[in-house]
């Protein structure tokens, strides 16, 4: 029961955290902090132990929940899985921190919905029960929806309602679509189960599984997201308080490139290959759309909302690509881009705490006052924007090679995508850090050692990406191999 | 009469009974607590006889004075409305006890409502139809105006006795058409004596009944009192008006619905899934206006109704047993969430001298007093349909039928209305969080019978949510093993 019980612990955790407030103003944080350490260290311990050699799963279990119905609770952990909650519990650590001084007003609750969030996206990671995945599809929205509602900034009303719309309506979608799927297979075989793996052979007619498919397709690409559902997004990241973008960016986003790959795509892998094409050109609209946009922002955290989308364009040409170098690519994109948009949206919260704005053009000369924060932001403009060496960089370019064999054009356009990023990456850097120093920023207080260190975490797992990124491909390898794609 | 006769109308025994005995009670001492024990007295009596009734009662069902008919499904409506009396009790107690000087008839009334309803969902005839809906909206419309030095609900019982007596004359009179066609007034003949009979007045009469059973209901486009009437009348009535009165009609229109296969007729058909969509769109959107949050839960009501009434309109296509778990698994959820929320609102507004329901008032609850927040913010998910609530359940089970009778337009119809529906339930989540302008009225303190009652019921849609197997369990027993 390992899966199940790091769910319960994070969600303990949260209901510990909320209540120890009354004993200490300061208890909520290093509740969180402790339980995310512990979490980290408990996905470590999984991946050293090694998988199965027979079924390739790191943990696997499974409990009766609604039996009459088919419904249980299957929890099963691969190499994906693994690498995805590891950077759940990672990301867990680095949002607790970003927010350490931000948030002055309930602390309890706040950790209570950080931690919360953390439990219902781990779930969806694991599960392999398709009402199961709802279940924690949706369970994770509501926190989330908490940590935008209540201290997002000033916005925050819209954002958080918009948000929970889009994510809402387009999972209802899914719902019926996750319906149908179940009972075609009942018609055909006579047995109700939500079982992903017994779903996985279902049989049914092309156009019912081009519809079923596109059900679950919207929903996963309005999480991910992708153009034309993406509006949510600039005004999510923008008015959530820093550890809510955090999330957002660094987990929330890569629940729906991993639906792509653990449902939509092998569940009606003919369908899928049919609507390959448009998946892709969406992906491609989605890197030039986000570039474009985000170099038209003058808000600093806008503009890495903005270029959000256009990496997670990338995952979408990737997925679509149906070949092993697509895939491996967006798998390693998900996980890259999941640390270096963690930290620039911490490097926008850490401006807003202390110059009280977002705009850039409040900003300028920065680096002067506060070299360490410049060097950071440096660092991770540059790896976002795809230098060689670092994490983001690998993820794209296998992207860009498995699009290569299947479709010219839309590579072309793709690079040209990466060519934008460079264009807005170097313009955020040189609009808020470089330039003529702004006078009416006063003195500022540079990174303390609280900062640095969440910040050594994520360079280190960039460096470690973008150098030897075996790691991650091996770990994803059995996943895309099971998948039976034929790549 | 035989023995079993005895055993299985025992609960109705006991219902009248408790009702003379709190009626001489009351007119000999009239104390709030005395006549508030002994009609949960009279309710939990009436639980337990049920419980005994039901071991008599065969799996075809029990005919009860040739006019009703006991099986499982009605055993289980009737604890259902029992549970509700309960509740709605717990809460009268306390927001009475403030408020009315005399307070000890609305116990009486609340029996004899309650006592309608059980006869109500036992129907087959239209005798005993037409009277247990007598019993139940007579009490009802003296129950709403039972504050009745106020204004708002004198209007408002005026609005419902109108309201409702044109509605009752309609069912009457399709009556009198049907029985004209078909020369039988037992659910179960109408539709064979119907085949050879005068079929202009055989549909008349029917569609004056669909249209009697849509105002009690509150479906569109037979809504209007609605609003009006929930948010005329107390708090706690509004909740039974809202819970059990329909659900009566409910357990009656499945029962009919099933027995004489109205639906199998394609005019009738289509005429109820307009109503059903009309409903949900509607009801939806006009819920998205609205500032009071009594007024917001009864559009809200009427949207949650045409939901209902998918499940019921798949009877042809899917499984009789999916349709009837998914009916009995919705109306439970329903009563958890009304119940609860009407509680909420009672709770609120005990100490204030006028009802402050309106939704502004809610603002910061969460941080003043974060056990009602809390509650309410269930209601407000489950009502939503989110995961984590009975109301998902519910949800997911007229998703279910839906698909397995693949009604596909009613499906869309009811994702478009959860859609639209999601951005006011969400409304009165962020309004509990907001923070606390100052200046803001400080929320009565509540009492503790109604605070138990609104934190169970709040636990149960939890509680249910999360892992409704035994409900699951128990709704698929009593189907499976009892006639309709």
């Amino acid at each position: 029961m390992t899966i199940l019980s790091l769910i319960l612990f994070l969600l303990g955790a949260g209901l510990v955290a909320c209540l120890a407030e009354r004993i200490h103003a300061n208890a909520p944080r290093w509740i969180s902090l402790v339980a995310f350490g512990i979490a980290t260290g408990w996905v470590l311990l999984l991946w050293l132990s090694g998988s199965d050699a027979e079924t390739g799963f790191y943990a696997a279990e499974s409990l009766a929940w609604i039996p009459t119905l088919g419904i249980n609770v299957i929890l099963k952990m691969d190499g994906l899985s693994l690498m995805l909650v590891g950077l759940t519990t990672v990301l867990g650590i680095i949002a607790v921190v970003s927010s350490w001084s931000e948030i002055d007003e309930n602390h309890g609750f706040f950790q209570f919905n950080i931690l919360w969030v953390m439990a219902g996206v781990v779930g969806v990671f694991c599960a392999y029960d398709l009402f199961l995945f709802f279940f924690f599809w949706e369970v994770m929205l509501i926190p989330m929806y908490f940590l935008i509602a209540i201290w997002g900034h000033e916005d925050r009303s819209y954002a958080a309602m918009k948000f929970f719309l889009f994510t809402q309506v387009s999972g209802l979608l899914m719902l019926v679509a996750i319906v149908a799927l179940v009972w075609v297979n009942y018609a055909n075989t006579g047995v109700i189960t939500f079982a992903y793996e017994a779903l996985l052979n279902a049989e049914m007619s092309d156009t019912v599984s081009a519809l079923l498919m596109f059900g679950f397709f919207l929903a996963f690409i309005t999480k991910l997201p992708s153009v034309p559902v993406h509006t949510w997004l600039p005004d999510a990241h923008t008015q959530a308080p820093t550890a809510g973008s955090v999330i957002l960016a660094g987990i929330l986003l890569k629940t729906g490139g991993y639906g792509l790959i653990r449902f939509a795509v092998p569940l009606f892998e003919e369908a899928s290959r049919d609507f390959a094409l448009v998946a892709m050109i969406l992906g491609v609209a989605s890197i030039l759309y986000g570039g474009y946009m985000a170099y038209s922002q003058s808000d600093f955290k806008r503009l890495v909302a903005y270029s959000s989308i256009a990496h997670m364009g990338f995952i979408l040409v990737g997925v679509y690509a149906f070949n092993e170098l697509g895939m491996q690519g967006a798998i390693v994109t998900m996980i890259a881009h999941g640390f270096s948009t963690a930290a620039l949206f911490m490097m926008a919260g850490s401006l807003q705490e202390r110059l009280h704005t977002r705009e850039m053009s409040k900003m300028g000369g920065l680096w002067l006052k506060a070299p360490r924060m410049g060097a950071m932001t440096m660092f991770f403009v540059i790896a976002s924007v795809g230098m060689p060496g670092l994490g983001n960089f690998i993820g794209e370019f296998l992207v860009l090679i498995g699009a290569f064999k299947v479709n010219v054009p839309i590579t072309v356009l793709a690079t040209i995508g990466i060519v934008v990023a460079a264009v807005y990456g170097l313009s955020l850097m040189q609009r808020s850090f470089q330039g003529e120093p702004n006078p009416q920023v006063a003195a500022m207080s540079d990174f303390g050692f609280r900062e640095m260190s969440v910040f050594a975490i994520m360079i280190a797992a960039l460096v470690w990406i973008g150098v030897y990124p075996q790691h991650v491909l091996d770990l994803a390898q059995p996943t895309l191999d099971a998948l039976g794609v034929a790549l | 009469m035989s023995l079993t006769d005895v055993w299985v109308s025992f609960p109705y025994l006991i219902m009248v009974g408790g009702t003379l005995v709190l009626m001489i009670g009351v007119s000999i001492v009239r104390t709030h607590a005395i006549a508030l024990g002994l009609t949960l007295l009279t309710l939990v009596f009436a639980l337990a006889a049920l419980d005994i009734g039901w071991d008599h009662i065969p799996a075809e069902g029990y005919v009860l004075f040739s006019i009703t008919r006991m099986t499982g499904i009605q055993v289980f409506f009737n604890v259902l409305f029992l549970l509700g009396a309960i509740v709605t009790a717990l809460f009268a107690y306390s927001y009475f006890d403030s408020r009315a000087k005399r307070c000890e008839e609305f116990y009486i009334l609340l029996l004899t409502a309650t006592t309608g309803a059980m006869v109500l969902a036992a129907a087959t005839h239209f005798a005993s139809f037409i009277l247990g809906l007598e019993i139940l909206s007579i009490s009802l419309y003296a129950m709403i105006a039972y504050p009745r030095d106020a204004r708002h609900p004198l209007e408002a019982a005026a609005k419902y006795l109108v309201l409702s007596a044109v509605a009752s004359t309609a069912i009457l009179m399709g009556m009198a058409l049907i029985y004209a066609a078909t020369g039988t007034m037992a659910f179960a003949e109408i539709n064979q004596a119907a085949a050879g009979g005068e079929q202009s007045y055989y549909l008349l009469g029917q569609a004056l009944i669909c249209v009697g059973i849509a105002f009690k209901l509150s479906l569109v486009p037979f809504h209007m009192w609605t609003p009006d009437v929930y948010q005329g009348a107390p708090a706690v009535v509004t909740g039974y008006v809202a819970t059990v009165s329909k659900g009566a009609v409910i357990a009656m229109l499945v029962r009919y619905v099933h027995a004489n296969d109205m639906l199998s007729h394609d005019g009738v058909f289509y005429a109820v899934a307009f109503v059903a969509v009309a409903s949900m769109i509607v009801g939806n959107l006009l819920a998205l206006m609205q500032t009071n949050l009594k007024r917001l839960l009864a559009y809200s009501s009427i949207a949650h109704l045409g939901y209902l009434l998918v499940a019921v309109l798949v009877v042809q296509t899917a499984r009789p047993e999916l349709v009837m778990e998914t009916v009995l698994i919705y109306v439970v959820a329903y009563f958890a969430i009304t119940l609860a929320a009407f509680g909420l609102v009672s709770l609120t507004t005990e100490a204030a001298a006028d009802e402050t329901e309106f939704l502004e008032s809610y603002t910061g609850l969460f941080w003043r007093n974060p056990l009602l927040a809390s509650v309410l913010t269930a209601v407000a998910l489950a009502l939503a349909g989110i995961p984590l609530t009975v109301g998902f359940i519910a949800k997911f089970y007229v998703f279910a039928s839906g698909v397995e009778g693949a009604a596909w337009a009613l499906v869309w119809a009811l994702v478009i209305g959860s859609a639209i529906g999601i951005y006011y339930y969400l409304r009165i989540v962020y309004t509990l969080v907001k923070e606390v302008k100052p200046g803001t009225v400080a929320m009565a303190q509540s009492s503790t019978t109604g605070t138990v009652a609104v934190t169970v019921l709040g636990i149960a849609i939890v509680v249910l949510g999360v892992y409704p197997t035994p409900l699951i369990d128990a709704v698929r027993t009593i189907v499976q093993n009892s006639g309709f």
